[in-house]
């Protein structure tokens, strides 16, 4: 120690040991040295397995002929689909039920959390029932129960339950009717995006009016006339250019119509029904995060309960809700990879699963799988982020 | 005197009981059941929710059910009542899989060990310190020898033979023990000055948190035996292990960082003027104040973790959900699949209800803030 202090001249050294620049250093260069080792054994092991089972490797695979058969599928997938499609078809089902969970699970979440804080004791009393029984459950155990315990259950096609006339509710789905489209059909979807941009524009011209002369208008529901409103009307002028085909049993199965397999909805409920428990909670403790002085100014202001919540409590509550409901949104992804265990043909079912089997690419297979679900964690955080920066920016 | 007194003492009238529609129970119906036309429509269509589903669920689980009997005959007698026979006579599976018979001792002294760990932690004494160090060392090696055996005159159980909660509370303890020190370098690597560090820290920690359990359980399963040398084999229990371990410890080097942002600055910048180290000042000072800021969490994430390990199905172990699922396949017992999920639910209902409860408990005990 000493030698070393007195070679340098002028002010004593201590030990390069004790430098904390230098030992930063070394130890960052330990690491990734180790780091790289241990990423080169893997990579050596690997490759020396993949020699010994003969199994390819690359995406090669993707455009090879899958051969199997996917039990929903929003694109058309035929017989000589390849692997390639087969992805495309399991990412579109996982997209699809977590779109509509996320709008399910929000709204059942609204409504839980909003009634958990209710004056009406027995109200209260249920959402509270509600939210401890769901989340304390585990989400494949309620999948299970979704399908094995309540839509397997049902009686088959023959005994068919139905609710409304033309739905038929059995072991194999929910049967329903489906719009045949006719010519003029075109002016139904085009009304509806009028009425949709006439509404934003109502909201928008209602707000600026509110803002200037403090006249409110009611620019919901005029909105919701004219959403639903121009396409019917357009339905009218134009002759109804639609008809409905009705599901019809014909031998052992209905055909026709359109069926949700009880995969997806076991998936869908438990799905919604357990984020939704979670959601509530966030919901509970954003509003009352908003401070009691501000309902009480409200109330002194004459607001009523309706209006002090969604004027003052809500937008308020609004802020500090979308940090945690974006984990929420995001787990609710995730966790739609569970329709595996039932064999709702997700990305986690399908990919992992069968493609994985058919192929014993593992190491392509599960980095595709996880790029996904990394892909739609950056979207979703994304977009939050954005709401989030977009909705701070009204504080103050 | 007296007289004078008297005559300017003030006695108040005493005051008017208030309108028997204000006290008691009508007064406190009126208050919270039928304020308002809203809230009055409300209770009764709660009240019209709860005569739809009440009554049935207790006459299917209790008045119409059947406990006795060894198999479906004396179910199939009662065909609107739960058939709690089928619970009964695979009980013994549910809670301890294929773990032989004789040796079923075992489990039990292990959860009661932890159990009376557990329960003692949770009161304050003298000698306390020494019984969280037994629970988190010497606890796991006693629980490892009596669960695996093969030595001390214990026979061997393989881990292939284990399944029902044993499994589950093996995987999910396991699991929250050993992600606890590696969540806690990966929350101080994210918080270090060092790029290289940092970078890998965050790395690793946002990808696991980005993709579902599922898929690093079946990464585990079907990668890990691909990046062994030849040869080397893992058992199941032990590829579960280690993705269960991997993923709950990028959620808890989240759950720390949340505590080791909330310590003051002071406390760091107090601890360097006293001339401490990095690792004296995190061990010494930091941490004990940052883990017991996040404590509550800590105990949801096991809380999650617990309901998580349902998915270890993936990897091939038969845990409580996977013990029923299968049982409901069985083709004597065919039918009774409401059965078994409800009892499944209820299990894992009581588990993680009372650990709620004790987080919320700890939560208010930790609390030190004056909110009201």
């Amino acid at each position: 120690m000493a030698k070393d202090g007195a070679g340098a001249g002028g002010a004593p050294r201590t030990s390069l040991l004790y430098d904390p620049a230098f030992r930063s250093i070394a130890f960052q260069i330990v690491l990734l040295v180790a780091v790289l080792f241990v990423g080169w054994y893997l990579f050596h092991n690997t490759t020396q397995n993949l020699a010994s089972r003969n199994i390819a490797s690359g995406f090669g695979f993707l455009g090879q002929p899958a051969g199997f058969d996917i039990i929903q599928t929003l694109v058309p997938y035929g017989q000589s689909a390849t692997y390639g499609e087969a992805f495309v078809v399991a990412l579109l089902n996982t997209m699809l039920i977590s779109a509509i969970g996320i709008v399910l699970a929000t709204i059942i979440g609204f409504i839980v959390g909003i009634a958990r804080l209710s004056s009406n004791w027995i109200v209260a009393r249920l959402a509270t029932v509600y939210v401890e029984t769901l989340r304390n459950i585990p989400l494949l155990l309620q999948i299970f129960f979704w399908y094995f315990a309540v839509l397997r259950a049902l009686p088959g096609p023959k005994q068919s339950l139905s609710p409304f006339e033309g739905m038929y509710l059995n072991q194999r789905g929910l049967y329903m009717p489906v719009p045949v489209t006719e010519p003029g059909f075109w002016t139904i979807p085009v009304a509806l995006l009028l009425g949709i941009v006439g509404a934003i524009a109502v909201s928008a011209w209602a707000r600026k009016r509110l803002m200037a002369t403090g006249k409110p208008f009611h620019s919901f529901w005029a909105g919701l006339g004219l959403i639903i409103g121009l396409p019917v009307l357009a339905a009218l002028a134009t002759g109804v250019p639609f008809t409905f085909e009705f599901p019809e049993l014909k031998g052992f199965n209905f055909q026709g119509g359109v069926v949700l397999i009880p995969e997806f909805m076991a998936v869908l409920f438990a799905l919604s029904l357990y984020t939704a428990s979670f959601i509530a909670e966030v919901v509970r403790s954003g509003i009352m995060a908003v401070s009691k002085g501000q309902t009480e100014a409200a109330h002194a202001l004459g607001l009523r309960q309706g209006l002090t919540l969604r004027l003052v409590v809500i937008p308020q509550a609004l802020r500090v809700m979308i940090p945690p409901m974006t984990s929420q949104y995001l787990n609710l992804l995730k966790n739609s990879s569970l329709g595996a265990a039932v064999g709702y043909p997700e990305l986690v079912a399908v990919v992992a699963g069968t493609v994985l089997n058919q192929t014993g690419q593992a190491i392509e297979v599960i980095a595709l799988t996880m790029a996904v679900y990394l892909t739609f964690s950056l979207i979703i955080s994304l977009f939050m982020n954005w709401y989030n920066a977009r909705k701070a920016l009204i504080e103050r | 005197m007296t007289d004078q007194s008297q005559a300017h003492v003030f006695t108040p009238t005493p005051p008017q009981p208030p309108p028997a529609n204000m006290v008691g129970v009508v007064g406190w119906l009126r208050a919270n059941l039928f304020n308002g036309w809203f809230n009055s429509l409300l209770t009764v269509f709660s009240l019209y929710l709860l005569y739809l589903t009440l009554p049935p669920l207790v006459s299917w689980a209790f008045i119409n059910a059947t406990f006795s009997g060894t198999d479906r005959t004396m179910c199939e007698a009662s065909p609107h009542g739960a058939c709690w026979t089928f619970i009964k006579m695979r009980f013994n599976q549910i809670l301890f899989g294929f773990y032989p018979e004789g040796e079923q001792w075992r489990p039990i002294v292990t959860f009661l060990i932890g159990l009376g760990g557990l329960i003692g932690t949770a009161f304050r004494f003298a000698g306390k310190r020494w019984l969280v160090l037994f629970m988190l060392t010497g606890f796991p090696i006693i629980a490892f020898f009596l669960l695996a055996g093969g030595y001390f005159g214990l026979t061997e159980v393989e881990t292939a033979k284990w399944g029902g909660l044993t499994v589950t509370l093996v995987v999910s303890v396991t699991g929250i023990v050993a992600s606890f020190p590696i969540g806690i370098m990966l929350a101080l690597g994210r918080r270090s000055q060092m790029p290289i560090v940092r970078s890998a820290c965050v790395v690793f920690i946002e990808v696991v948190r980005g993709v579902p359990l599922i898929s690093v359980l079946f990464m585990a399963s079907v990668m890990l035996p691909l990046f062994l040398p030849e040869g080397m084999t893992f058992n199941k229990l032990l590829r579960a292990l280690v993705g269960v371990t991997l993923f709950t410890a990028a959620y808890m080097a989240e759950v720390v960082r949340g505590g080791l942002q909330a310590v003051p600055k002071g406390q760091y910048e107090g601890a360097a003027a006293l001339g401490l180290g990095y690792w004296k000042m995190m061990i010494l000072i930091i941490l004990p104040q940052a883990l017991k800021l996040v404590i509550p969490s800590i105990v949801n994430s096991f809380i999650s973790l617990f309901k998580d390990t349902t998915l270890v199905y993936i990897v091939g172990l038969f845990d409580v959900l996977e013990i029923i699922r299968v049982s409901t396949k069985d083709a004597n017992w065919i039918g009774f699949e409401k059965e078994g999920y409800v009892f499944a639910a209820l299990m894992f209902w009581v588990f993680c209800f009372a650990m709620s409860r004790v987080s919320l408990r700890i939560e208010k005990r930790l609390d030190t803030s004056h909110r009201k």
